[in-house]
């Protein structure tokens, strides 16, 4: 019975989504303030709804209901309760459901703060999330429906794939679909501004807190990825440029991409065409990620559902938003002014470099993604396209992007003078080569790559520093240092915070890449190994249980210089009937390095084959991201988000100077 | 600020502490190792070993999901490296074994894909996106400044005017 009411309730919830995706757009463009309304009641009730049928298949999971046949294929009653919470979205159905409930989450928390924005601009965007909730709701109800009963029903329910029986699998998906579905708030914002023909640095100003959120999450989302397969999967790897991977990656590029051009739009109303198609890209590559990923078109360790039916139901949708929204934007491109003008050597012109290197980077990583598919769909032939293709396209194209971020910043917008700038970054140009030319050596040994690695970071490092000591030294606020540094906006700090989480993030794969040791050996209990100047020895084997599953278990004891560091704990697990044993990885963590013990397999009784790794700063690499999210977070506080939003009210606005100053000038 | 002298000197320092650390480890691990011994390496030889999981990184387990032939602990895989190792045992190079997977398995195994007509659009492609890129942003600079040169005044006279509007209404000014 209560399946029945989740399945009920997404039903309502789609009908609902259908009047807040027709009625408010109507409305809006006859000045209807009643049915502009209708937008506000709807998601509301959209939220409602789709949270009860959420709640009820969360109920289906705890309580063990294998009469519903998603339950009974993913989850059974030994799993422990947190994994059986995450289990509802651990394969197709529940995840599409859980897309929705964040859609619908996104769209009230639009409705709770949008009270300075035009009730007009409002509707628009709550009709265009309606439409996309429609949609998904649609494809979740014909296609993917998680209460569908299975009768007569089994006693016991199969098992979630062991690899995502971890706490990752509770924080990853809902932090990326966050983002992913987060940057739909920001392609709703791109078309509602396209549809009232108003695309003005008053729409950017409200559509950037909102994006930047998003990317916030996102980036929270691959991090966590990254961290999870680091430590779940046993091979001391952080990024494997798995199909996978790159569908969280790709909407992540284009997404840092949008985030600075809004910027731009926002300061200086140009690139605003260019904007939008970033905003219609984003979340076009956030839905192209969430069907590759869930659709079974690709090969992978995360891939699990298969389904042509679906397949067609997301490409037909995907034409749909994607070609939907080009074709207006096509009929609008007419109407989009130019903006603020600038030089070719200004702020403008870098942040617009910038751009072209994200969006190429992004545009790659899909090609190389999709191209082992579109190759076999066409019958050309199997290729596998791997890390070494990515490597050879990425980091070329990130290289110069990496530089301009020391540059971009110490621009002015307008116009700015090569010389000039080169005379204010010579210093922090000669810190940062000086530190790339001594790490090698203090690290232990030389290495070009490292050397590189280190010179792009340490670059944005001490261009940043440049740029806050050049504002505090011309800084127009009296008094004292800690004056200065507040007059300077949340934004910036932002800004600073997450640049130099890119330095930290390079400075950490650099040198984990450059420096890091491992052995593989064979340990009978009381063998000892040495790994970057740790010594690690085996000093016994047990059996423990597990809630679900049976682990063999190694105490290894750590010492340094004949110092006791730590005991790691790796463990081999079988769960139930499963063949091949899983590898539960120890890690020894910590700022300077990871220790790293891994199980491989079990040679004899009493032998087993053993990976260990010294991994220096491998922790940089998540801390970076961190520092980028931060950064973020920081910059959406700032505090003229908040105020200065009514100027759209007024007539007089730049905004109506600035179109018609650029029609003008056509 | 750090003067130059003491920024060369500091990982100098850093640079024998390490190295007296590293001793001491050494010398350590004498009494620790002594009732205890060694693990052994896992392979017979582990230059060969090393060179064969190079190798095999860049290679794909052709049953697992999406791994490469050195993580992989499929049957297939152990199979493979084992006789990969054999031939490279007996004196074949990185490109025979290579050649050898390809003829038996296609270009699937590799992570690396060749360069070859059903190929060209993947290796061309970024660099294709790239000229693509620049071409527009070239483009968007070039029609940036005949906006502003469209307006019939000196280079200076304009400068000036822009510099007496800028401040009021900048954007109005293009």
């Amino acid at each position: 019975m209560i399946p029945e009411l989740g399945h009920f309730a997404l039903i309502l919830a789609l009908a609902l989504a259908l009047a807040q995706g027709v009625f408010p757009l109507i409305g809006a463009a006859r000045g209807t303030l009643v049915w502009m309304h209708v937008g506000r009641t709807t998601a509301l009730g959209q939220f409602l709804f789709i949270a009860i049928a959420f709640g009820t298949l969360t109920y289906a999971f705890v309580v063990n209901d294998f009469s519903l046949l998603y339950v009974a294929s993913n989850s059974n009653s030994d799993l422990p309760l947190q994994f059986r919470i995450a289990a509802v979205w651990g394969s197709h159905e529940g995840s599409m459901l859980l897309w929705v409930l964040i859609l619908a989450g996104w769209t009230v928390a639009i409705t709770r703060f949008s009270h300075h924005m035009p009730e007009e601009f409002v509707a628009r965007v709550l009709g265009v999330m309606g439409l996309v909730s429609a949609g998904f709701l649609a494809f979740l109800l014909f296609t993917s429906n998680p209460f569908l009963r299975l009768i007569p029903a089994p006693p016991e329910g199969r098992s979630l794939n062991p690899l995502l029986q971890d706490w990752g699998m509770l924080l990853h998906p809902p932090m990326l679909y966050m983002g992913y579905v987060g940057f739909s708030v920001a392609f709703a914002f791109a078309i509602a501004a396209l549809l009232s023909g108003r695309l003005d640095t008053a729409w950017a100003r409200w559509s950037r807190p909102w994006t930047t959120v998003a990317w916030v999450f996102l980036s929270l989302g691959v991090a966590l990825g990254s961290l999870w397969a680091y430590y779940e999967l046993g091979w001391g790897g952080w990024w494997f440029w798995d199909p996978v991977e790159n569908a969280s990656f790709i909407p992540w590029l284009a997404g840092t991409a949008l985030i600075h051009s809004l910027a731009v739009t926002e300061r200086r109303g140009a690139f605003k065409g260019w904007t939008v198609l970033l905003a219609i890209s984003t979340f076009s590559l956030s839905l192209v990620g969430t069907f590759l990923v869930r659709s079974g078109v690709l090969t992978s360790v995360h891939a699990f559902a298969t389904d042509p039916a679906r397949g067609a139901f997301v490409l037909v949708f995907l034409g749909i938003v994607v070609g939907g929204a080009l074709l207006l934007f096509a009929s609008r491109a007419h109407r989009i002014g130019l903006g603020g003008s600038f030089d070719p050597v200004s702020r403008e012109s870098m942040l617009l470099l910038n751009n072209v290197l994200l969006a190429v980077a992004a545009g790659s990583v899909l090609l190389g993604t999709l191209y082992p598919l579109v190759l076999d769909a066409l019958g050309a032939g199997k290729v596998s396209v791997g890390r070494p293709y990515f490597e050879a396209v990425f980091i070329p194209l990130m290289t110069p992007a990496m530089f301009l971020i020391g540059v971009g910043p110490m621009a002015h917008w307008k116009k700015t003078s090569l010389p000039d700038l080169a005379t204010r970054l010579r210093w922090a140009f000669a810190v940062g080569l000086v530190t790339a030319l001594l790490v090698p050596f203090a690290m232990g040994g030389w290495s070009t790559p490292v050397s590189l690695g280190i010179l792009l970071a340490a670059w944005i490092v001490t261009s940043s520093l440049a740029g806050l000591i050049e504002r505090l030294r011309l800084s127009p606020v009296s008094g004292g240092i800690l004056a200065k540094l507040g007059a300077n906006s949340r934004s910036y700090y932002g800004m600073q915070l997450a640049h130099i989480g890119v330095a930290v993030f390079i400075a950490g794969a650099t040198l984990v890449l450059g420096y890091e040791s491992d052995k593989e050996v064979r340990m009978s209990v009381g063998d000892t190994i040495e790994v970057g100047g740790y010594n690690f020895r085996l000093d016994r084997i047990s059996e423990v249980p597990g809630p679900n599953y049976i682990a063999s278990r190694g105490d290894v004891s750590v010492t340094r210089d004949g110092r006791a560091v730590t005991t790691m704990f790796p463990e081999k697990r079988t769960y139930g009937d499963k063949k091949n044993p899983m590898t539960e990885a120890a890690i020894d963590w910590g700022f300077v390095r990871d220790l790293y013990v891994s199980f491989g397999e079990r040679l004899d009784p009493n032998t087993w084959a053993v990976r260990i790794y010294h991994k220096p700063f491998v922790e940089l690499i998540w801390v970076g991201w961190l520092m980028m999210s931060l950064g973020g977070l920081l910059a959406v506080f700032d505090r003229r988000y908040r105020v200065a939003v009514n100027k759209w009210h007024a007539p007089s606005s730049a905004s109506l100077l600035l179109g018609a100053g650029a029609a003008g000038a056509r | 600020m750090i003067t130059p002298t003491a920024a060369r000197t500091m990982p100098e320092r850093l640079r024998i502490c390490v190295r007296l650390l590293l001793a001491a480890a050494l010398l350590a691990l004498v009494p620790l190792s002594a009732p205890a011994k060694t693990a052994m390496p896992l392979a017979a030889d582990p230059v060969l070993e090393e060179r064969l999981m190079t190798l095999a990184t860049g290679l794909r387990c052709l049953v697992c999901q999406n791994q490469s032939l050195a993580e992989s602990n499929a049957e297939l895989a152990v199979d493979l490296r084992n006789e990969i190792r054999e031939q490279m045992r007996r004196g074949a190079s990185d490109r025979d074994v290579v050649d050898y997977l390809v003829a038996r398995y296609g270009d699937f195994v590799l992570y690396r894909p060749p360069l070859k007509a059903s190929t060209l659009l993947l290796w061309s492609g970024p660099a294709i996106l790239l000229l693509l890129g620049l071409g527009f942003l070239v483009r968007t600079l070039r029609r940036r400044r005949a906006q502003i040169t469209q307006i019939p005044l000196s280079a200076a006279a304009r400068a000036r005017a822009q510099e007496l509007l800028g401040t009021g209404s900048a954007e109005e000014a293009s």
